[in-house]
């Protein structure tokens, strides 16, 4: 057995409701509420669900660029979950995140090459002409020519932009990136080009990722185990073949309803989902899915299932699956 | 796709800002009036014809163009007045720029921290903008001005830190709006210290804003500055400053009125030469500032 | 309703009290600080000075005086003046109304011809009207108060003789009101005319903003005259950013007021002020500080009750 890279456990990120004049604490929006995953080095896992289910809020908290509420994240068997920042930064360089939006990621006053020297700047790895030597190579690793360090931002394509991107988040050699829908923001036809290079660099470099989207679709030719998230929960988990053939929850089973198949003949359950997800603010009693849940019964109002470990890594939470 | 590089947008967007600028004909008036002043500032030795402190009783309240070296005529003590308003104007834009950079920099520190730190620290920096603001500019400076012995620095800095305020809420403003950005983000997951995202990420952003607010605030300080030296709290004599040339003026209003309208007519030129320019560069810079929209 | 006054009135305490710290403050900052006076006449001793300073509590703890004169402020006790003894706040209060009359009477002034102004080029914007307007204005926001002034008293009074230069009432007529007013249209207008710029422009952006708005449209296709969507729809709606400007502008109101009494030898509370910055007399001085200061955050929660009286979404909001 691997010993994980990033061991999460119990993660909760609340966000505080203020009053009005006093900005006393009057609720809280539980964005992640009880979030438990393991990553082993070299994975690639996927975390999707609806936007509000909390996904984007969970890896930003595995970063600590949100400040969890509670729980533990252990990263190369550190916990880090309380470090100051001084101790955190040679951390930094070993966990990177890739933005959804490439023209909010990227700073729009700087160049390229600024944008990509700033890693070695802040770390002081290096200064000057090997700065510039190091930005040259890595526009090559994501297949942008060197010209590009001259450059602004605003003067690259969708595609391009999160090519440097993603050549930021590279720079400092990390192990585990965490990619916030790094293709949802593209055109489609731009989108498999990401994902290959995405996918050919952690050939190369051996990296480890979290891809979070909404889509399943996106996502699940690269990834080897899927997380599926629903209002701050993880309601079902396993390898990505499992997941697409045999999902237990209803709610994957509505997710991969919206994933058009590759193969038109085979017979899907189809389960229509209604409605919205409900606010985090308030989340509904018992199975936050109740609700919306085509299958729901009484008990799923009351109690809030369990996950339930299924074997072969496949675990689910959800009162049709008991143990 | 990856080697081709996008047609620059950019030069598009800069000869938009120019075109928008020079489109502009009272923007283009502030700006070639500004340059002019400058120019006349900074060259002030070397154009005058006289030194603007020789006296010369025998040559009293000459009028304009009554002798050709004294184009623009002689005050009470027979000193140039065209000399006299070229120092001046050295002095006045000396102090107008030296109380926008104190301006600017007050502004933009207490504006960035107070937007980029938020929480309590944003409450308490807010609560004292707010403070400052409930007093009239002219009160609290004037106060200060008598406490502190009068010195071109002293001046330009009281004026500095009494109108501030307004640039400190502008930069917060802009950066409450800039930190959502995941640019922020990005630097913060690489480890960037928060002095770094402020001044390195941040700053760069509110460029355009804070160079439309540094020309306003010239505009103003030159504006004050005037006034306080009118009342004897500012530049002190024998040095010129346009202020103070009015306090004397004032004595000789009836029989020699050129004395006063000079001066003024100067400062009027500059504060309205500072408001175009910097109402134009508003406009061409960030459409979204715009009075109009 | 009662309840978003009691809000804004909660809100304006922080206000008040930073207002007070800073004015208390600059009297201790001061060269010689409260007693700056007494060091400047060579006839008082080391001693004298040392006896005034326990008459005045000087030698407390800092925290001690700032509440004493917090509390003193607050109960209507706001010193003595150095020449007279007379209390400070009788000598501003006298000024008062000849302050209150001049701004009164350029703020209505400055109102009328800015909104006039303001709405005629919002109605016909970019029209040559609109474009002489906004840059006239710009014109007038540049002018040197004190300047103008001073032309103004050149032209008008020593040149042509109509108006008095100076001054509220000739000697010995005291109680003429004709009098009176000839000796306020000049500094009337002065002051005015750096208002009215900014009223003209304010009016002009705050009607712009509401004529694009959907019930503007959708009052033009239920066919509305245009007077009627102007007057019904367009200036409820724009009045509220106005009468914010009115608190907001408060402290450049006074401090136009100042510039122009100085000016015009007006008997107000801005020559109360300049006189005593001549005699340093730090007593008034902070005094009228905190008076425009208490007067501005007074100025500021009226105007936001009048706006949440216009409009429920403020005060439920």
């Amino acid at each position: 057995m691997v010993e994980n890279l990033l061991e999460v456990r119990g993660l909760r990120t609340h966000f505080p409701i203020l009053s009005k004049i006093l900005r006393r604490r009057i609720g809280s929006v539980r964005a992640v509420d009880g979030v438990d995953l393991d990553v082993k080095p070299g994975e690639v896992l996927g975390i999707v669900g609806e936007s509000g289910s909390g996904k984007t809020t969970a890896g930003k908290s595995i970063l600590r660029l949100i400040e969890p509420t509670a729980g533990s994240i252990v990263f190369e068997g550190c916990d880090i979950t309380h470090l100051p920042a001084a101790e955190m930064l040679p951390l930094r360089q070993r966990m990177q995140i890739v933005f959804q939006d490439p023209m909010s990621s990227l700073n729009p006053r700087m160049t390229v090459g600024r944008i990509l020297a700033a890693p070695f700047e802040i770390h002081g790895v290096a200064k000057g002409a090997d700065a510039r030597a190091r930005v040259v190579d890595l526009l090559r690793l994501v297949g942008l020519p060197e010209e590009a360090a001259g450059r602004y931002p605003h003067e690259f394509s969708g595609g391009q932009r999160q090519r440097v991107g993603i050549a930021r988040a590279l720079a400092l050699r990390p192990a585990l990136i965490i990619g916030d829908e790094p293709v949802s923001a593209l055109d489609v036809s731009i989108q498999a080009q990401i994902m290959n290079l995405l996918k050919r660099l952690q050939g190369e470099l051996g990296l480890t990722y979290i891809l979070i989207s909404h889509n399943l679709g996106v996502v699940s030719h690269i990834c080897d185990r899927v997380a599926v998230m629903y209002l701050g929960r993880i309601v079902e988990s396993g390898p990505r073949e499992a997941l697409f053939f045999d999902p237990k929850h209803p709610y994957t089973e509505a997710l991969l309803a919206a994933v058009p198949s590759p193969d038109p003949g085979a017979r899907r359950r189809r389960v229509p989902l209604g409605g919205d997800i409900p606010s985090p603010a308030n989340p509904p009693s018992g199975c936050a899915f109740h609700p919306r849940c085509p299958s729901a019964m009484p008990r799923c109002a009351v109690e809030a299932p369990l996950p339930v470990a299924l074997g072969g890594g496949h675990s689910v939470a959800c009162h049709l699956h008991e143990a | 796709m990856s080697a081709a590089v996008a047609a620059s947008p950019v030069v598009a967007a800069r000869a938009g800002v120019l075109r928008r600028f020079t489109g502009h004909p009272l923007a283009l008036f502030g700006f070639i009036t500004v340059v002019a002043l400058c120019l006349s500032a900074l060259f002030a030795t070397a154009i005058a014809p006289h030194d603007p402190l020789l006296l010369d009783t025998s040559r009293r309240f000459l009028a304009p163009v009554a002798r050709d070296s004294f184009l623009l005529g002689t005050d009470e003590l027979g000193r140039d007045t065209l000399s006299r308003l070229l120092h001046g104007g050295r002095i006045s834009l000396t102090v107008g720029l030296v109380a926008m950079v104190t301006t600017i920099v007050t502004g933009s520190l207490i504006g960035l921290t107070a937007g980029y730190i938020g929480g309590w620290v944003d409450t308490v920096l807010m609560r004292f903008v707010d403070t400052m603001l409930c007093f009239p500019q002219v009160f609290l400076l004037l106060v200060v001005a008598a406490f502190v012995p009068p010195s071109l620095i002293s001046i330009s800095m009281i004026i500095g830190l009494t109108s501030w305020m307004e640039v400190a809420r502008i930069v917060r403003s802009e950066i409450l709006h800039l930190k959502e950005q995941d640019f922020v983000q990005a630097a913060r997951a690489l480890g960037a210290s928060r002095a770094r995202i402020m001044f390195h990420e941040l700053l760069p952003n509110i460029a355009a804003p804070l160079l439309v607010a540094a020309t306003l605030k010239v505009a103003s300080a030159v504006l004050v500055e005037s006034y306080i030296s009118y009342l004897g709290y500012g530049v002190q004599p024998p040095l010129a400053s346009w202020g103070n040339m009015l306090t004397n003026a004032q004595g000789y209003f009836d029989t020699v009125p050129w004395l006063a309208i000079l001066p003024g007519a100067m400062i009027t030129l500059t504060v309205i030469g500072f408001n175009f320019l910097g109402d134009g560069l508003r406009d061409a810079l960030d459409p979204r500032l715009r009075m109009d929209t | 309703m009662l309840s978003y006054i009691g809000r804004r009135v909660l809100q304006s305490i922080p206000l008040l009290i930073g207002v007070s710290i800073i004015g208390f403050a600059l009297m201790h900052l001061a060269p010689g600080g409260p007693l700056a006076v007494y060091t400047l006449n060579p006839t008082i001793t080391n001693q004298d000075i040392e006896r005034i300073r326990v008459v005045l509590g000087l030698d407390q703890p800092v925290h001690i005086q700032y509440f004493k004169w917090a509390s003193g402020m607050f109960t209507g006790n706001w010193g003595n003046t150095f020449f007279g003894g007379r209390p400070v706040l009788d000598v501003i209060l006298e000024r008062m109304p000849a302050t209150f009359l001049l701004m009164g009477s350029a703020l209505s002034m400055a109102i009328l011809i800015g909104a006039t102004i303001g709405v005629l080029g919002a109605i016909r914007r970019y029209s040559i009207f609109d474009m002489l307007a906004t840059s006239g204005a710009m014109v007038a926001l540049s002018f040197p108060t004190f300047w103008f002034g001073l032309m103004a008293i050149y032209f008008f009074a020593v040149r042509m003789g109509w108006l008095p230069s100076g001054g509220m009432y000739e000697l010995g007529e005291e109680n003429n009101l004709l009098d009176l007013l000839r000796h306020l249209v000049l500094p009337t207008m002065v002051l005015a005319l750096v208002i009215s710029a900014i009223w003209s422009r304010y009016t002009r952006s705050a009607f712009l903003e509401v004529m694009h708005q959907d019930y503007m449209r959708t009052a033009k296709a239920k066919g509305l005259r245009p007077r009627q969507r102007l007057l019904r729809h367009a200036l409820p709606n724009a009045l509220k950013p106005l009468i914010a400007l009115l608190g907001i502008e408060l402290p450049a109101l006074f401090s136009g007021a100042l510039v122009t009494e100085t000016i015009f030898g007006w008997p107000g509370m801005g020559r109360l002020f300049v006189d005593a910055l001549g005699m340093k007399e730090y007593p008034i001085l902070m005094g009228m500080i905190m008076f425009t200061g208490l007067f501005v955050i007074v100025g500021n929660l009226l105007a936001d009750i009048a706006i949440a009286v216009l409009d429920p979404r403020v005060r439920l909001g």
